[in-house]
């Protein structure tokens, strides 16, 4: 019997309780929010579980939030399911003046440059994890570039010497 | 003042018994701009750092201020050996958020430059791995029919290397006569090139012996680490995203994956070897449907969605609902439905996804480029741990990694 979003929600929650909210479907793919916490076992219970598993990391990134007071950034995991080809969604928020939450690397090898990525763009701290620097940006960058209070620069300015750059 | 007092050597050098080798960033070897700090005994490798992000471009960032149209040049400058792929990557992407459904002969023409893409990249890497293997014959005879693919996007779109080729909902213009004369030059004439380049390496001993049973991997570690593509069917794994999630109908097509055994360069060399036979399959039938189209239909070649495809530039000048719709999508003035969506499509080098976060403005909120590149690059030192420095530089090559698609 292939593996259907309802049969996912009701294991989520026959484990998880109401811990695990914010179920939907956009676009056919599953997702959910966990607390910051349960990441690890949300993402073990997927992998481990006989019927579920959940073993393949396709995607981990995060999304800044500014408007949400406590619950500034966002980490998303995107996980497959490649012996009953099913997709899932879900995220984890955490307060941006403690973004502290727990890496998968131990679960996904992959898990490591992905979060090493978002750690350099967006500042998401994994605890736990062997390597957290920056992988794409400069290492004496001292700020997280993707965070929206970052715009990129306004194309209008005049207060800036363009002459090296062939605009001036 | 002693002689020895200007040489200052790092902590613990004389001791030390390894030899730290700085390969890259700028090494013939490399194939790109990326560094590995190979630490070396003898010519053993016993660990090794990757750096990357010498041509980060901030993709990212970018694409949060430019409508959903202007993306589309960024997304080529990803994997450059195959843009097409990726273009057409992000269109469906864009479909996909906003519910667009394309007519079939705009599918099955994507699916020609699709798979003409995917032949190209391939082509590129198999070679190159036979140049660092020392045959640089190969190399340069198959060059001329990856020029001749070139040539067909030329008049498809105008461009060569970063096509920017198609529009959200089909192509800027129909496939013209020249296209098609060029496509069937190439079903002619490649087959027998790419049988000769197949005779050079295949069974032939130098080569055998360099890439077999080295830079394997298991299909374990593969999944683990999130390999896809050619990578990670040599490794034993039949995942192909355009038989798993079939995109632009092909689910029309017949088609075998190709799947290897061992995961070593070898390997990953036939898979990819093996997969230009079964793109030229692709092509064959995607051709003949295409040829099926009579009359009008032959001249669909976009989907109407007038909100996002620029209209004919002469109604721009005579009617007043398309000037407002090209001034729009000049102006990047379209909003773009809320919603979140992920969509991935089997790139040249595995699963290229697309995740985009749209919060109802004109540009997308967040977009993240799930490059198969970035995500497999992380093994390269499990690969070649204990190998000879040269079969390093072979697992490079055969790995296909592509510098703009592991930095975005």
């Amino acid at each position: 019997m292939a593996l259907t979003n309802e049969t996912i929600k009701a294991r989520l929650t026959e484990k998880f309780g109401d811990q695990l909210t914010a179920f939907d479907e956009p676009y056919g793919m599953l997702t959910f929010e966990a607390p910051k916490e349960l990441n690890l076992k949300v993402l073990n219970f997927l992998y481990d579980d006989e019927e579920l598993r959940f073993r393949f990391l396709t995607d981990l990134t995060g999304v800044h939030y500014p408007d949400k007071k406590g619950h500034e950034l966002a980490v998303v995991y995107h996980l497959h399911n490649m012996t009953d080809n099913v997709r899932l969604r879900f995220k984890v928020y955490t307060d941006i003046n403690k973004p502290d939450i727990y890496t998968a690397t131990g679960l996904f090898s992959a898990a490591n440059w992905m979060e090493r990525e978002t750690y350099d763009f967006l500042g998401v701290n994994f605890v736990g994890h062997p390597n957290l620097k920056r992988i794409l940006n400069v290492e004496e960058m001292d700020y997280f570039p993707l965070r929206k209070e970052f715009p990129l620069e306004d194309q209008t300015r005049i207060d800036k010497d363009d002459e090296m750059f062939g605009r001036g | 003042m002693t002689e020895h007092e200007h040489i200052r050597l790092p902590e613990g050098s004389i001791e030390k018994t390894t030899t730290t080798l700085n390969l890259g960033p700028t090494h013939p070897a490399t194939h790109g701009v990326m560094q590995n700090i190979l630490e070396l005994d003898g010519e053993r490798v016993v660990s090794t750092e990757q750096t990357i992000g010498y041509i980060h471009r901030a993709f990212e960032k970018l694409a949060e201020r430019r409508p959903l149209a202007q993306i589309t040049t960024l997304t080529d400058r990803l994997n450059y050996c195959s843009s097409p792929i990726n273009n057409m990557g992000w269109h469906l992407t864009c479909e996909k958020l906003l519910g667009v459904k394309t007519p079939k002969r705009v599918d099955y023409l994507r699916v020609i430059i699709m798979e003409l893409a995917r032949i190209s990249d391939h082509l590129i890497c198999n070679s190159i791995v036979g140049v660092d293997a020392g045959a640089y014959t190969g190399f340069l005879y198959v060059m001329q029919y990856r020029e001749l693919i070139y040539e067909i996007y030329e008049e498809v779109c105008g461009a060569r290397l970063t096509t920017n080729i198609g529009r959200i909902g089909g192509f800027e213009r129909n496939f013209n006569d020249i296209a098609f004369q060029k496509l069937e030059k190439f079903l002619k004439e490649y087959p027998r090139v790419l049988k000769e380049f197949e005779n050079l390496f295949q069974r032939n001993r130098i080569f055998m012996e360099r890439t077999m049973g080295t830079g394997a991997i298991s299909a374990e570690r593969a999944l683990n680490y999130g390999f896809t593509g050619p990578n990670l069917r040599a490794a034993g794994v039949d995942y192909d995203v355009r038989v798993h999630t079939p995109y632009s109908s092909y689910e029309d097509f017949q088609f075998n994956i190709p799947v290897g055994t061992t995961g070593d360069n070898y390997d990953r060399w036939l898979v990819r070897e093996k997969e230009m036979w079964e793109s030229l399959s692709i092509l064959e039938q995607a051709y003949q449907k295409v040829q099926e189209f009579k009359g009008t239909e032959a001249d669909v070649y976009h989907a109407d969605v007038p909100e996002y495809y620029l209209p004919e530039k002469a109604d721009v000048y005579t009617k007043m609902e398309a000037l407002i719709y090209h001034f729009k999508i000049i102006m990047g003035e379209t909003e773009i439905p809320a919603g979140e969506v992920y969509n991935s499509v089997e790139g040249g080098n595995g699963e290229l996804g697309f995740y985009l976060v749209s919060d109802g403005g004109r540009t997308p909120y967040r977009l993240h480029f799930r490059r198969p590149c970035f995500v497999y690059y992380q093994a390269f030192e499990e690969l070649i741990k204990g190998s000879m420095l040269s079969d390093a530089i072979m697992t490079m090559s055969s790995l296909n990694l592509i510098a703009g698609e592991l930095d975005a």
